[in-house]
């Protein structure tokens, strides 16, 4: 890829098809997210959102199109019309510059705090323990959490764990970040909490997609906002322009059910 | 009507239980009375015959045996329960296999079989396949001695119960861990090292031991195979001084303490493995 004087965008999905038996979850996604930028994804429940989300890092396999993370293929190799699956080493390789962070936060409830935050870059990445333990604890503090290091996840409230969640996404220092309803599981008074890390880390540039119903966040972070109902996009654009001027009937039906 | 201050709450009486209760020790002081009248064991010879050398040999190989035994059967369950959830079909079958035989198979007849196969095979020969390079080569009664037939046969037995317990342990692990493992660039064996098998030990720790306990009671078994454990020693005794009940009470006192010092361990295993899932 690259026809060297421009840098590719950090995704670039053209035609993304993905089928669970015979359900066509996704019909042929088109997007693109530029370096820096914030994308929100937004869609009724089973629209594709979820599933398109976990086709940029292939924890889902897409069936047909291509998908471009950093200008490289994530799950597969191409060789004339052909994609060839990648070996889960090499998957492996290639995720660990994409971060995630979970809904459900699926943090390892058998190690502490900075534990969760050291496990990858010192297994993955070879970090010796030393180094991983200072750069976590200095990610912890940037969420708000040095003083829970030592905690193991069962102590922390949802709102903490999503915050240890994402220090150790930032751990691996990602290019990408990806984001999957990371305030849905959470109690309303915690969501706040998450959403300003969230909000900070786009600040600092970190090029980020998310999934989320939370609107308001969206408006105010989002440089781009885009619709899917029934596996395709029907609507994208910067976010004050989609809520307020919908140009679709489907998006205004969807907006008007949750603003 | 009274103050609603003064209000006391009164648990219910169980009295059934009160009744239950003086009838078992009733019975049970009784049964240990009659047990002492009757003299049906001789106390002296029972006292005499604990410590006796040969006996805690026989101790000692108990202890040797079921521990070597239960290492294998860990190390095979593992080898065995991973195989199980594999995507690939032949390693699938194999597993199952495995278990389905040594699964529906004694122990008891398992133990004979490999005791048995010299009778069979007279050289324990490995070669290179489908060649005349032979690496290694000895008479298979030198090879299949009595603690080798013990081995084998607690040990791959075992191997197949402890497959599933380690089974169950994996499958108890949410695959949202696995997801999280393999989104930070963990590949497929890190995360099972790392994170599955880690969480997993909270749920293969109490089974494995009660594997364990039950390991050292049926290593007995292996006195079929003339392996010289606890019971085999006691029979020995008793075969030439006949105090069959004194020496099967002296086995059993010392199986007794074996797994109650097995119990123990076991409970400081679980408190080790339960990390992180404590509520302070």
């Amino acid at each position: 890829m690259g026809e060297g004087e421009t840098t590719p965008p950090m995704v670039e999905a053209r035609a993304v098809r993905k089928s669970f038996g015979r359900l066509e979850v996704l019909k042929g996604i088109d997007l693109t997210v530029e370096r820096g930028q914030v994308m929100v994804i937004i869609g009724p429940s089973g629209s594709g959102k979820s599933t398109f989300l976990r086709c940029i890092n292939h924890l889902e396999k897409i069936d047909g199109g291509r998908l471009l993370v950093d200008g490289e293929l994530v799950g597969y190799r191409q060789e004339g019309e052909l994609l060839y699956e990648l070996r889960e080493a090499e998957v492996a390789r290639r995720r660990s510059r994409i971060g995630m962070v979970f809904q459900r936060f699926n943090l390892f409830p058998h190690l502490t705090a900075l534990g969760n935050v050291t496990e990858a870059p010192v297994q993955v990445l070879g970090q010796g323990r030393e180094a991983a333990e200072a750069h976590g604890m200095q990610l912890l503090e940037r969420v708000g959490l040095a003083d829970k290091a030592g905690e193991y996840p069962s102590r922390l409230s949802g709102g903490q764990q999503q915050r240890v969640a994402i220090a150790r996404a930032l751990a691996m220092e990602p290019t990408l970040m990806l984001f999957d309803e990371p305030t849905s599981a959470l109690d309303p008074e915690l969501v706040g909490e998450v959403l300003d890390v969230m909000q900070q880390l786009a600040v600092d540039g970190m090029t980020m997609v998310l999934v989320t119903h939370e609107m308001g966040f969206a408006r105010r972070v989002g440089h781009q906002l885009v619709f899917i109902d029934g596996g395709v996009v029907v609507e994208s654009g910067p976010p004050a322009d989609v809520i307020e001027r919908p140009t679709h009937e489907r998006t205004r039906a969807f907006l008007s059910r949750v603003l | 009507m009274a103050d609603a201050e003064q209000l006391r709450a009164v648990p219910v009486r169980h009295w059934g239980r009160w009744v239950s209760g003086t009838l078992l020790v009733v019975a049970l002081a009784w049964l240990i009375a009659a047990a002492v009248d009757s003299e049906f064991v001789d106390l002296a010879t029972v006292r005499k015959f604990l410590f006796n050398r040969s006996l805690l040999t026989g101790l000692r190989n108990t202890i040797v045996i079921s521990v070597l035994a239960q290492v294998i059967g860990i190390v095979l369950g593992v080898l065995l329960a991973v195989m199980r959830l594999s995507p690939n079909p032949v390693n699938r079958t194999f597993s199952g296999a495995y278990l389905w035989f040594f699964r529906g198979t004694p122990v008891l007849v398992q133990l004979l079989f490999w005791y048995n196969l010299p009778g069979v095979f007279a050289n324990l020969t490995i070669a290179v396949p489908f060649t005349d390079v032979v690496l290694f080569t000895t008479p298979m009664t030198s090879f299949m001695t009595s603690f080798m037939a013990a081995l084998l046969g607690l040990g791959l037995n075992e191997g197949a119960y402890m497959a599933e317990i380690v089974r169950a342990g994996i499958l108890s692990v949410d695959d949202g861990q696995v997801e999280a493992a393999h989104a930070l660039g963990m590949g497929p064996t890190l995360t099972m090292r790392r994170i599955v098998l880690p969480q997993a030990m909270r749920v293969i720790v109490p089974p494995t031991g009660n594997e364990f306990i039950s390991m050292l009671k049926t290593s007995s078994l292996a006195t079929v195979v003339l392996y010289g454990e606890l019971l085999r020693r006691a029979s020995d005794i008793y075969s030439t001084n006949l105090r069959t009940l004194e020496l099967l009470v002296d086995a059993s006192l010392w199986y007794l303490g074996l797994t109650s010092l097995a119990t123990m361990g076991q409970w400081f295993l679980e408190r080790h493995f339960a990390k992180g899932h404590r509520r302070g």
